[in-house]
């Protein structure tokens, strides 16, 4: 492996991109050598190597510039199969800044909250190479790279939610695997078609490198329509978009509560970030061709999500269903193609992690108190477990997306993003906010109202431990919720670079802007802002047209 | 008339330093036999003291053959790394350690001796490649009739290969089953002679003649268990089905022969680059007779109904065997024939290959997953694997043959590697082998189930697995030959064939073990081929680059001696 990293660029003297992919890595390894003797061990070895991420992560996300945030930084690169063109090629924009960081900051939380039923040492080796192969995800700036990550994941998942799972966890991993390897099936003979095609137009060597193919554009527009599904699939099943979702209820309800943690938390994200990153940056005119039908889709998985959802009976899987509604919006502010859109989709795949993440380990904290999950044998908590109903309630009203909390920001930026170009459809979507909120606040009522009887009497309040790990998830909330512009202002540049990106290869693309509104006057000043920007390019340009 | 004859048969030009890959398994299964019946002469304390000699004699005969290899004047390079004397205490101890490593192996003498010849080949295949090779390209071994080129090297390494780690993995199988003896090497090394020919061969009755010595030898082998009908029930049906589809392949023969008025590869191909027949009926003909032929040899759908009953039936080390080396040089000579020799009639081949790769792709993997033995899934899956070298195959093109020499190395270590955890876990008689055996293997033997786990997934192409870059190469070779559709369905046969690979994952570690489930030995050189297998399969599966390189430079050329 060595031989990789040698050659790093020289104006980044440590690969610190590569360090995050690998150190989860070698941490895995490292736990394959560990003496079974001391299994109490393993969990602290994994939480160490996931906190050193962690702060490796803090030091990037630290110096990350954000004037620049709409360039690669930190960019690493070496030969990987030079024959093919292959090259391990790491980077970070503000698109996937905010992903990496909540990467780092669930696992640490993940491996922390929850104990391993049994066989530690293999459990939390799979989590480590998890974080390693999600990491790789949102770093790869290279196809092949990119793919090796994305299928990577695949397996430490599928053996967390076989061997630590619960009830139909066989048939659960088994779905969850084939399923999405059926979705990358089509993305691996799309990546080579958009290599060697791109070979075969520019007359230039084979390349996987995602700038030079982006930056190149050489596809016929009906090749890349087709090149464009094939990579749909696979982030659709993902995603998962409706009708491509029915792995994920079983692989949440049956997964262990750190699976479905890691699972909703950014898992799910893979393939909403896959969209933004590798289909809408290589194929700028196929998406602005399929979006209305993706738009479609992501607004029947709202709608189909949230009814779904309120229909549950048990308390994971309405979470689980709760998923699918909410990845829906991220879909459509996604392909509203809009800053604002764009902008809330990426704020909401943080967002959801955050809250949905947070959610999944209270779930589980309270299977792990009661055995059950049934709504129906549950209720009345409220009264023995006060602090535990608390902080229920906030992570559930951030799900539901009350102002104030990190929710409704991503939410409502997606919703207006999508509103300006999808009218109807965001209209829509919207109603799927009020089903949420019908959907959890019933949940809750059943769960923690009304009289405790039995078990549900006797049950332990958050203990301080639980405590400590959940004031990360709340403290992210709450700020988020109330002052998003840091992570926003790292966001923007990267995200109108992509706009920009689609206005120059798609001729007559037009961005339903929100910022035609007359009624919102922070955007109005943005959008000041940004005429003031494209003046001074004009002037600049014209000034060069004039010595010229 | 005796005049004449020796007129026009001509002495043919030998190289024999580029035909010593071959020679040493040949002469090795010769010298093999000698060695046996002289052995019975010595007393048994001799024999003892036969492994570790024959350990540190491997470390000379590999670097005297691989010296010899590929030189003109051999001697001198040896005398100059004698000279060195860092290098000849290297050796020194290379030996000793090789000599201890042998006999810590508690390898039996044969087993010895087969890996000994096994690693010799495969320095002599380094030396041709390095000295010769490198240096001046193709170049022809025997006059027309055989040559050496990058792709029949590698090819040939892949059989040597395969033949060190079935040997380490039948020491300890035949010990079991009461079979102890040289016959099984023998014929192991006879077959590996005939497919390291087959790979090299220029004319299409020495491919007839050396594909008869693989496969009579490997009939055998698959009927060698004697206690076990069902080994002598494979070996009769390989061995008919086996002669059938010789008749195909030697009627194809005869029909190309009549078509073009040659059996010569290279001058077949010349003609076809120069002539255009206006009656191609009886080329036509003949090249699909010898489709079917080889076709078998591979075992592609329609012709594989031969595959999952030898394949259960047969010996596990053997199908390990057969699974490798066979179909790697059953594949060399598909690529040589149709690839290579018939390139200027790509277009009429191709669509057949398509069919062909589609049907044995779909077959494979949709027909494994309803198998309840480990070991006939296995066979399977070998079915849609075929499927796989076969859309290299079909893209006809440089591209196409790397894809095919890398996917049938990576394949030779993931098969052997998966036979010989599947050989050592169902135990004596080689009755274990259903799915039910392998319940609860993580508890009972979790080093042998994570490897298992390594193999399977590297066959359902998870990424960082040798697999996966395979099947990378062979699905971009189809895109560059824009055969889209055809990579697309492979892929997802792949994912179907995931599927049963995750069947035989989830036993292991979701099944629970019987209490009366017999204890698992692992043998130490079993042991040491699974291991090699793993490095191997994980090793290209992090850092392809350089098999990625040698697969480049491997293309077959059609060339003649002097």
């Amino acid at each position: 492996m060595s031989s990789l990293f040698a050659a790093s660029s020289a104006d980044v003297p440590f690969p610190i991109l590569s360090a995050l992919v690998v150190t989860p890595f070698l941490g895995a390894l490292l736990m394959l050598v560990l003496p079974n003797g001391r299994p109490e061990y393993f969990k602290q070895v994994a939480f160490l190597v996931s906190g050193a991420v962690a702060g490796m992560t803090a030091w990037v996300m630290v110096e990350f510039d954000k004037h620049t945030a709409d360039e690669f930084q930190f960019v690493d690169s070496a030969e990987w199969i030079a024959g093919l063109g292959i090259s391990w090629t790491l980077g970070l924009d503000g698109i996937s800044l905010w992903l990496v960081v909540l990467t780092a900051a669930l696992f640490p939380l993940a491996i922390l909250a929850i104990e391993a039923e049994h066989t530690p040492k293999a459990y939390y080796a799979w989590l480590l190479v998890l974080e390693a192969g999600v990491m790789g995800v949102f770093l790869a700036l290279d196809l092949f790279a990119f793919f090796v990550f994305f299928e990577i994941v695949l397996v430490p998942m599928y053996f967390l939610i076989g061997q630590w799972g619960h009830g139909a966890r066989a048939y659960a991993a088994t779905k969850f695997f084939v399923y999405t390897m059926f979705g990358s099936a089509f993305m691996l003979v799309g990546i080579l078609a958009t290599a060697f095609l791109t070979a075969a137009e520019t007359g230039n060597a084979v390349s996987f490198d995602l700038v030079y193919l982006a930056e190149e554009q050489a596809l016929a527009t009906t090749t890349a329509r087709w090149i464009f599904l094939s990579f749909a699939v696979a982030f659709a099943v993902k995603v998962p978009l409706f009708p491509m979702h029915t792995w994920l209820p079983d692989a949440h309800t049956n997964a262990p509560t750190a699976g479905s943690v890691i699972l909703a938390g950014v898992m799910l994200k893979l393939g909403t970030y896959g969209f933004l990153r590798f289909g809408i940056y290589l194929f700028p005119e196929a998406s602005v061709y399929f979006a209305p039908g993706l738009v479609a889709l992501g607004t029947i998985g709202i709608i189909y999500g949230a009814i779904a959802a309120t229909m549950q009976k048990d308390l994971k899987r309405l979470v689980a269903y709760s998923s699918v509604a909410h990845l829906g919006f991220i879909v459509i502010g996604t392909f509203a193609l809009n800053t604002e859109g764009i902008s809330g989709g990426l704020l909401q795949m943080v967002n959801h992690g955050i809250s949905t993440g947070a959610l999944f380990l209270l779930v589980g904290w309270i299977y792990d108190r009661r055995h059950t999950r049934l709504i129906a044998e549950l209720g009345g908590l409220q009264k023995p477990a006060p602090v535990f109903a608390a902080v229920f309630m906030v992570v559930m009203l951030s799900s539901i997306g009350l102002p104030g909390l990190n929710g409704f920001v991503g939410e409502f930026l997606a919703l207006l993003g999508a509103f300006a170009a999808h009218r109807w459809w965001a209209i829509v979507a919207a109603t799927g906010v009020i089903i949420a909120a019908l959907y959890l606040l019933w949940a809750y009522q059943r769960v923690f109202h009304g009289p405790a009887e039995g078990d549900n009497a006797e049950m332990k309040d958050l203990t301080w431990s639980e405590g400590a790990i959940m004031v990360p998830f709340l403290a992210a909330i709450f700020v988020m919720g109330l002052y998003p512009a840091p992570v926003l202002e790292r966001m923007e540049p990267a995200v109108d670079a992509l706009i920009e990106h689609i206005e120059g290869n798609v001729a007559d693309f037009d961005e339903a802007d929100a910022d035609q509104g007359e009624d919102l006057d922070v955007d109005d000043l943005k959008g000041l802002g940004k005429k003031k920007d494209s003046k001074a390019t004009d002037e600049s340009a014209s000034a060069e047209g004039g010595a010229g | 008339m005796i005049a004449q004859l020796d007129a026009t048969v001509a002495r043919p030009e030998i190289a024999w330093d580029g035909l010593l890959p071959i020679l040493t398994l040949g002469v090795g299964a010769l010298l093999l036999v000698l060695f046996r019946s002289l052995m019975k002469q010595l007393p048994k304390a001799a024999a003892d003291q036969a492994v570790p000699v024959i350990g540190g004699l491997t470390v000379i005969a590999m670097w005297v053959v691989g010296g010899f290899a590929g030189t003109d004047v051999p001697l001198a390079g040896l005398r100059d790394d004698l000279g060195d004397p860092l290098f000849f205490f290297g050796l020194l101890i290379m030996v000793g350690l090789v000599g201890w490593f042998a006999q810590y192996l508690r390898l039996s003498v044969d087993a010895a001796l087969t890996v000994m010849i096994g690693l010799t080949s495969l320095a002599a295949i380094w030396g041709v490649w390095t000295d010769r090779y490198e240096v001046d390209g193709a170049f022809g071994l025997v006059g027309d009739q055989l040559g050496a080129d990058g792709f029949s090297l590698v090819i040939t390494g892949v059989i040597a290969g395969a033949i060190v780690l079935v040997a380490l993995l039948l020491d300890d199988y035949l010990e079991r089953e009461g079979m102890a003896g040289a016959e099984m090497y023998v014929l192991m090394l006879f077959s590996g002679a005939g497919g390291a020919v087959m790979a090299s061969a220029n004319d299409l009755i020495v491919l007839f003649l050396a594909l008869e010595t693989l496969s009579i030898a490997v009939y055998v082998m698959a009927a060698m268990h004697m206690r076990r009908s069902e080994s002598q029930e494979a070996g009769l049906k390989y061995f008919v089905l086996g002669a059938f589809s010789s008749a195909f392949l030697l009627y194809g023969i005869a029909l190309t022969y009549g078509a073009v008025g040659s059996t010569n590869l290279i001058v077949i191909a010349d003609f076809l680059e120069q002539n255009r027949l206006v009656e191609d009926g009886l080329l036509m003909a003949g090249m699909a007779m010898l489709l079917v032929g080889l076709g078998f040899k591979v075992a592609a759908a329609p012709f594989h109904a031969w595959t999952p009953d030898v394949y259960q039936g047969a010996p596990t080390p053997v199908v390990a065997f057969m699974a490798s080396a066979v179909k790697a040089a059953g594949f060399a000579a598909l690529v040589r024939v149709f690839v290579t020799t018939f390139a200027d009639h790509a277009d009429d081949w191709q669509p057949a290959v398509y069919g062909l790769a589609i049907l044995t792709l779909v077959v494979g993997s949709f027909m494994a997953i309803v198998q309840r033995d480990a070991k006939r899934m296995l066979a399977y899956s070998s079915i849609s694997h075929a499927g796989f070298i076969l859309v290299g195959v079909q893209a006809a093109s440089d591209e196409g043959i790397s894809s095919v020499l890398f996917y049938a190395v990576a394949y030779t270590f993931l098969v052997i590697g998966s036979f010989g955890v599947l050989s050592i876990v169902s135990g004596e008689g080689d009755r274990g082998t259903s799915l039910d055996h392998l319940d609860g293997l993580s508890t009972r033997r979790p080093a042998l189930a994570l490897a298992l786990t390594v193999f399977l997934l590297a066959q359902a192409g998870v990424p960082l697995t040798s697999g996966f870059v395979a099947k990378f190469a062979v699905i971009g070779a189809a895109v560059e030959a824009r055969s889209y559709w055809l990579a697309v369905a492979a892929m997802v046969t792949a994912v179907v064939s995931a599927f049963l690979y995750l069947r035989i994952i989830l036993s292991m570690y979701l099944g629970q073990a019987e209490d009366d489930a017999p204890t698992i030995r692992v043998p130490r050189a079993a042991g040491l081929a699974i291991i090699v297998a793993l490095v191997i399969t994980v090793g290209f599966g992090l850092v392809p680059g350089e098999l990625d390189d040698i697969t480049r430079d491997a293309v077959p050329v059609l060339i003649a001696a002097g």
